[in-house]
């Protein structure tokens, strides 16, 4: 009994490193799945034709845009630390907005990327500009 | 003493593997037939006619006396191709010096993807054509052409922006033979393709 207790104990601390670790292990996943094979593994892009997010001044500059261009994606050109990109990126509409929030949080808290955590709240305003596509959850 | 017997055993082994693992050539990759006096011939790109992101013609003679590394792609590619085209860059930058190995990137999607948003392409990506070719043809012979280089290119509405193909990269020497092929999209298995490019340009 005493020893069943001690392994709870154990799992329970395991669980709780295992948070510490990895914080936005939903967002990794999504990440993965959705972002990478463009945006690559580790954040960097690719040269003149794919953004980095690792280190991007743009998701400091304008993060009330984020939450719109993953779920609509973007055309035309934009502003990334200095390099003009203008390869179109697909939207990936079957995202709620708390996929969207813990994606943003993973890019936010990976590759050295040192960006504020956002709340869904904040996700949900920063969407209503692009309210159509909105799904419900 | 039994142990020293069983340690010079597997001291034995390990050696051998070393030895019979790691041949000095590549193989030369591909389906054999005998020819008429008894000798092998071996599985050969044929003749090929493209052109590239600055309009020149790059056909067999482009590669002579070298060799290539080549795969299939397209622009609009949503999948697999920028993390290809990252691997592939990352060959272009270490070779960028070797006179002797240049890089040929087929497009599946030759509807889309002309000279100018090939050369478009290149130049995002910072390279020029000295070094590697991005090339458009008939798509009927970009297809053909994928079977010889064990790749896959076909349209297919299903697939994510309408085409299919696979991300493999092919190393051809400048005999025409397939040498070695590697996953595109695996950056470990690239570190040992590239050491297969370094093999075959020691070769004598």
């Amino acid at each position: 009994m005493k020893n069943s207790i001690y392994v709870l104990v154990l799992l329970v601390f395991l669980a709780l490193s295992a948070c510490e670790t990895y914080p936005y292990q939903q967002g990794k996943i999504l990440y993965t799945n959705f972002c990478e094979n463009c945006h690559m593994a580790d954040g960097s892009g690719l040269k003149g034709l794919i953004p980095p997010l690792a280190g991007a001044d743009y998701l400091q500059k304008y993060p009330e845009k984020i939450p719109c261009i993953i779920r609509n994606g973007i055309k035309g050109e934009m502003t990334v630390n200095g390099q003009v990109y203008d390869t179109e990126m697909a939207g990936i509409e079957r995202l709620t907005e708390f996929e969207i929030t813990n994606i943003i949080n993973y890019i936010h808290t990976s590759w050295g990327n040192n960006l504020p955590v956002v709340e869904h709240l904040q996700v949900r305003e920063w969407l209503k500009p692009c309210e159509k596509n909105v799904k419900p959850f | 003493m039994r142990y020293l017997g069983f340690a010079i055993i597997l001291f034995a082994i390990f050696n051998a593997c070393q030895t019979s693992f790691e041949p000095k050539t590549l193989p030369i990759l591909g389906e054999r037939e005998a020819g008429p006096k008894g000798d092998t011939i071996y599985h050969t790109i044929p003749d090929f006619s493209f052109v590239n992101q600055d309009s020149q013609v790059v056909n067999n003679a482009t590669f002579a006396g070298k060799a290539y590394v080549t795969d299939f792609f397209f622009i609009a590619c949503p999948t697999i191709c920028p993390k290809t085209a990252k691997q592939m860059l990352r060959i272009h930058d270490k070779f960028k010096d070797e006179p002797n190995l240049l890089l040929m990137a087929h497009t599946v999607a030759p509807k889309y993807d002309t000279v100018a948003a090939l050369n478009k392409y290149a130049q995002n990506l910072g390279v020029s054509a000295e070094k590697w070719h991005f090339v458009t043809g008939p798509q009927a012979e970009i297809y053909g052409i994928a079977d010889d280089y064990f790749s896959v290119a076909q349209e297919d509405a299903t697939a994510p922006g309408g085409y299919d193909h696979s991300g493999r990269l092919i190393l051809v020497d400048k005999n025409r033979h397939v040498r070695s092929f590697c996953d595109g999209t695996d950056p470990e298995d690239v570190d040992r393709f590239m050491k297969d490019i370094e093999k075959l340009l020691n070769e004598k």
